[in-house]
Parts: structure tokens; sequence; C-alpha cells
């Protein structure tokens, strides 16, 4: 019990620090709209007024915490899941073109993984420019990819499931290839005492030792097939998705809605990696692992 | 020879010689040109079974010379047998690498050379079936454009090209990345020696850098204006969180051992910093300099999506696509493609010679 809390006591501080710090800045920067407004309308004002009304402005520069909460809620819980309005609606549209661009991306990763490993060509010519391939900013040019694919009549939830796709395999390829090279060269040996075939190393011995290191990989590409969804939810002219609440957001100055849809998105990865890490913590410990 | 070899040498030969039949059906102009190369790559592909000269000279030779051909006859749509002529010589390049590889008794400098000339050929060959399909296939340019076209348009355009470079990559992700990632490493050092903020900032750390942070850009071009300042300050968002989550890693990293020696010769604090722990640290710091090279170019161009003055990479991109220059978007990418292999480079020369030492970089001893 103690470990627990001495493990959580930390974090809780440094959150509530975080959560002074943002009260503090959101009087700090919305302060000079709220007494200019005081001044034209010539209302005497106090500082607890101030801080009053700092916290419930309409279109602040700073939202405070508890806006966002409130907005949030008003969009969640309190409008219809099929509204347009609704933040689970666009949640939804943003999570399935994560889903399908992970499972795309993973599946891809593997692929690539195992051919690597299996064949010395392969490494020696692919390796170099799988890595080269995450040195282009793809997100950047993401917006690009979408509208040239929606040009062709690709649209929808599969373009935006591409550019997770192309961000999510890497860690995939690189945790996979590290996990079927990590058997060490005595478990080998003994395999190949046993007069194990090529296969059978691999299914017997390979995969089996490199399933850790895939669920490790899969926690980083499911948080980076996120970021990809919303960046290419960007230009599909605010129909969409948490992306296009971002922007729609930005257009109209609205930034408690920027704000949510931000929060929203950040708790929708911490879910996905907590799933993931969930998963992974059962499947470890069937197959006998120590985790 | 393996069978692998073989089976590749087998499949080499008779697409070649099913592409020598088809051009043989329909020669035209160029037909014969094409029938003669088909033949002589049969004739390399399937020399294998009969023992002949088995150098991966050959096959590469015939792997080049079957390229320049179809380089030279490519125009408009391509008949059916030089899409096998190129199956073909590409199996054959393949097999080229594939025996340069397995030889056992290469010196040290022509096995590196190897590997160094291996994902070359590769990128060569990306490039050269992208040329070939783009224009064989006659897909519109505004989809894909072939790589030709891209250059002369990247040579046309240096001008404009260098000041979108100077605006997005020197001016907003440069100065982006070194503050985000200096005083990300400042305050590292400090809370190193806070236990309590070290437990509580690390999971709130990887936490935040597991978010979306892209998405803040919107916020930070409302606060500091269209111009490159804003994109700083994303950069600066986008890299801090990485640099100190490794940084602090890093600097846990020492062993008890290393430290007990230290502490017997009575270093003091910036001894034991400066001899023992940020050298051990340097491989988690050079790792997060490396992911936060690509960051701050992602996050420079993004946030200019969001509004800039108009240059700059990200304002180039996303205008030129509504005008539906995709060769000059490309152009783009490139840039900004070199900007971010080039810094990754640096980066991984930097810490080889920084952490010559650790065993990632110490050469293989057979």
């Amino acid at each position: 019990m103690t470990g627990a809390l001495s493990r959580v006591f930390p974090i809780a501080t440094v959150v509530a620090a975080i959560m002074v710090v943002w009260y503090g800045f959101t009087v700090y920067l919305n302060a000079p709209w709220q007494t200019d407004r005081y001044e034209k309308a010539g209302i005497e004002w106090q500082m607890g007024d101030l801080v009053r009304d700092t916290m419930a402005q309409e279109r602040p520069i700073l939202p405070a915490p508890h806006q966002i909460v409130a907005e949030i809620w008003k969009t969640t819980v309190q409008k219809k899941i099929t509204s347009k309005r609704s933040l689970i609606f666009h949640g939804s549209v943003t999570l399935s073109s994560t889903l399908l661009g992970f499972a795309m991306g993973t599946i891809l990763g593997i692929g690539l993984a195992v051919s690597i490993v299996e064949n010395q060509a392969m490494d020696k010519s692919l390796m170099p420019w799988i890595i080269t391939s995450q040195t282009i900013p793809i997100l950047a040019i993401a917006p690009m990819i979408i509208v040239v694919l929606n040009a062709v009549g690709l649209s929808g939830l599969l373009p935006k499931a591409m550019i997770s796709t192309y961000l999510s395999f890497f860690p995939v390829v690189v945790g996979m290839v590290k996990g079927l090279r990590s058997p060490d060269p005595m478990h080998i040996d003994l395999m190949r005492t046993y007069k194990a075939s090529r296969m059978q190393m691999f299914w017997k011995l390979r995969l089996p030792a490199s399933v850790p290191f895939l669920f490790a990989s899969m926690k980083v590409a499911i948080a980076i097939s996120l970021v990809g969804a919303i960046v290419g939810e960007l230009p599909t002219g605010a129909v969409a998705g948490l992306g296009a609440r971002l922007l729609a957001g930005s257009y109209y100055g609205q930034t408690i809605q920027i704000w949510s849809a931000l929060i929203s998105a950040a708790c929708m990865a911490a879910i996905l990696v907590g799933v993931v890490g969930v998963i992974s913590h059962v499947t470890l410990k069937r197959m006998g692992l120590r985790t | 020879m393996t069978g692998f070899q073989r089976a590749i040498a087998t499949i080499g030969g008779i697409a070649a010689l099913l592409a020598s039949y088809f051009a043989v059906g329909d020669a035209g102009a160029g037909g014969i040109g094409l029938v003669v190369a088909s033949l002589a790559l049969a004739a390399v592909g399937l020399r294998h079974h009969f023992g002949i000269m088995p150098q991966a000279r050959l096959d590469l030779a015939a792997s080049l010379a079957g390229m320049v051909l179809l380089l030279s006859m490519l125009d408009g749509e391509m008949p059916a047998a030089s899409w096998l002529f190129l199956v073909a010589c590409w199996l054959s390049g393949w097999l080229a690498v594939e025996k340069s590889l397995a030889a056992r008794s290469l010196s040290q400098v022509m096995s590196s050379a190897v590997s160094l000339a291996v994902p070359v050929f590769f990128g060569a060959w990306i490039i050269f079936v992208w040329e070939v399909l783009t224009i064989g296939l006659e897909i519109p340019t505004v989809l894909l454009p072939p790589p030709s076209m891209i250059a002369v348009r990247f040579a046309e355009s240096t001008s404009i090209l260098w000041a979108d470079f100077q605006q997005t990559v020197i001016k907003a992700a440069l100065s982006g990345y070194i503050m985000g990632c200096g005083s990300a490493f400042i305050i590292a050092i400090l809370i190193d020696r806070i236990p309590f903020l070290q437990r509580g900032l690390l999971p709130v750390g990887n936490f935040i850098s597991a978010l979306p942070i892209v998405g803040i850009a919107p916020i930070m071009v409302m606060w500091f204006g269209f111009d490159w300042q804003s994109k700083a300050a994303v950069v600066v968002v986008m890299t801090f969180f990485p640099m100190l989550v490794n940084t602090v890693a890093g600097l846990q990293a020492t062993q008890a051992m290393e430290r007990d020696l230290l502490r017997t010769y009575a270093s003091s604090y910036f001894q034991l910093l400066i001899k023992l722990r940020l050298p051990t640290a340097a491989p988690f710091i050079f790792n997060a300099l490396k992911i936060n090279s690509t960051l701050a170019l992602i996050g420079a161009i993004v946030a200019e999506f969001f509004g800039t003055p108009i240059v700059g990479l990200g304002f180039r991109i996303s205008t030129e696509v509504g005008r539906m220059n995709v060769d000059m978007v490309w152009a783009e990418i490139v840039v900004a493609a070199l900007a971010g292999s080039l810094s990754y480079g640096l980066l991984s020369l930097l810490e080889r010679q920084v952490t010559f030492w650790h065993p990632s970089n110490r050469r293989k001893v057979q």
C-alpha cells in the first residue's frame, strides 16, 4: 500500500502543480482583454472580479481547466451521439481510422521484419531505407496525400488510415527485428542439436521470443497512429473527427473547442496505450514470461 | 549457389524468355532491340544451370544494362514484353545482391563497400521503377509525377525552395529545436538532483510525449502570431518531453560500482556528472536528439497549415496542392526529406564520435 502511495503521490503533486500554474496563466493571459472591457463599460472592479471573469470568458486566450471539462461534458454526455457536435461522434471517426491504420501498420511491420530477419539481401537493402522513410516528415505532407487520394476517388477512412499505417509500421519493424534476433546463441544451438528446421526455429523459438518486443513497439505504434489520424483529418474540409474539430475551432477562434478536442485526443491516446498494455500483460503472463 | 538463388535465376530467365517471345509478337520499330536484349538476359539468368561464369558482376551488369535500355525506350504506353523485361532485370539485380552478400572471401574494404552499395542500388531501383510505372502506365501527373519531372522542377525553382528552407527549417525548426532540447537538458539535470520530482515528472513526461502535441499548433499560432515564432514554439513543446525523459533516464543509467569508484576518488558532484554520468547518458541523449530532429520538422511544417507568411515549406505544400502543382509539392517534400535525412545523418556521425566506446559502435570482432 505504501508502495502504491509513494508512486502516486509525486505524480499527483506534479499534476496539481501543473493545474495551479495553468490557473495562474489563465488569469494572467486573459486579464488584458478583461480589463479593457471593464474600462469600456466603465465598471469598477476588484481583483476577485477579475479572477472570476477571466475564467468565464467565451473565447479566452487560455481557457481554464474547468471550462474545458464543462465543454467536454456538454459535448459528450448531453449531446446525442449522432449529433454533429458530439465529441463521441468525432472521436469515434478518429478512433476507427486509428485502429484500421494501426492494424495495417502492425501487419506490414511484422511482415517486413520477418523478411528482413530471414533474408540477408532484404536486410541490407531495406533496412537503411526504412530508417530514411521516417526522416521524411510524413505528418507534414499528410494533408497533401489525403487531397491527392481524394482526387482519385479514395476517400473516407482509408486515406487517413494509410497515414497512420506509414507512421506505425516503423516502430513495429524495428522492435520485431530486434525481437526475432533476441534468442540467445545457447537456445539456437539447442534447437540445432534437435535438428530443427528453419521453419521450426522460427515458429518455436524466434517468434515466441519476439512477443515482448512486439507489444512494446505496439504501444508506441498506437499512440503515433492516433497522431496520424488527427493530422490526416485536418484537410478534409472540417467534416468529422477530432482533427476537424481542431481546425474548425481555430478558424472560428473557439479556443475552448480546440482545447476540448485536444484533451479528448489525449485521453484517447492514454486509453489506447493502456489497453495495449493490459493485453500485453495478460498475453505475456499466459506465455509464462515474467513481466 | 543456394536453392533460393537458383530459383531467382530461373524465374528471371523464364521471364526474359517470355519477354522475347512477346516482343517478337508485336515487333515495332524498337522491338528488335528488346528481343535481342531479352534473349541476352535469359541467357544470363539460365547460365547458372550450365555452370558458366557464375560471377555476381555479370548479373549486375545485365541488370544495369536492362535499366538503361528500358529508360531509353520509355515513352507513353509500354507493351507487355517490357513489363516482363522489367521483372527479369529486377530479379537479375536481386541475384547480384544475393550473391555478393553471400560471398565469404571478401576483404574488409570490399565487404563494407558492398554493404554501402546494396542500399544505394536498391534506392536507385525504387526510383527507376517509380519512373517506369508512372510513365509506362500513363499515371496522371496530378496523382504521382515521375521522378524526372520532380527533378526538373527542383532544379528550376531552387530560389523559392531555398527561401522556404530558410523560413521553415533554419528559422522555425532549428531555433525551436535548440531551445526545446537545451531547456529540457538543463531541467533534466536539475530535477535529477530531486528524486521526488523525478518520480512525479517522469510518468507525466512519458504520458505527454505520447500525446498528439501537433494539435497545439493552432493555439500557438493564435498566441505568437503568423511568423516563425509560433512554429518555433510548437517545436519547443514537441521536442521538450522526449529530451527530458531520455536525459533523466540516461542520467540514471550509471551503475553503483562506477559511482562508488568515483566517490573513492573523492570526486565532486560536477566531476561525477561530467566524467561519468553525462557520458553514460550520451546514447540516451542522442536517441532523443535523433527523434526530435524529425519531430521538429514535422512540428514546423504542420504549424504552417494554420497560418503563415507567404513563405515556408508547409505554406508552399498547402497552396501548391490547391493549385494542383503536384510536382512542386514533391520538390518541397524532397527538400524536407533531405533536411530530415541530413540532420539524422549528422547526428549519427556525431554520436559515433562521442560514444565511440559504446558496444553498438565498436567494430564487430569476427
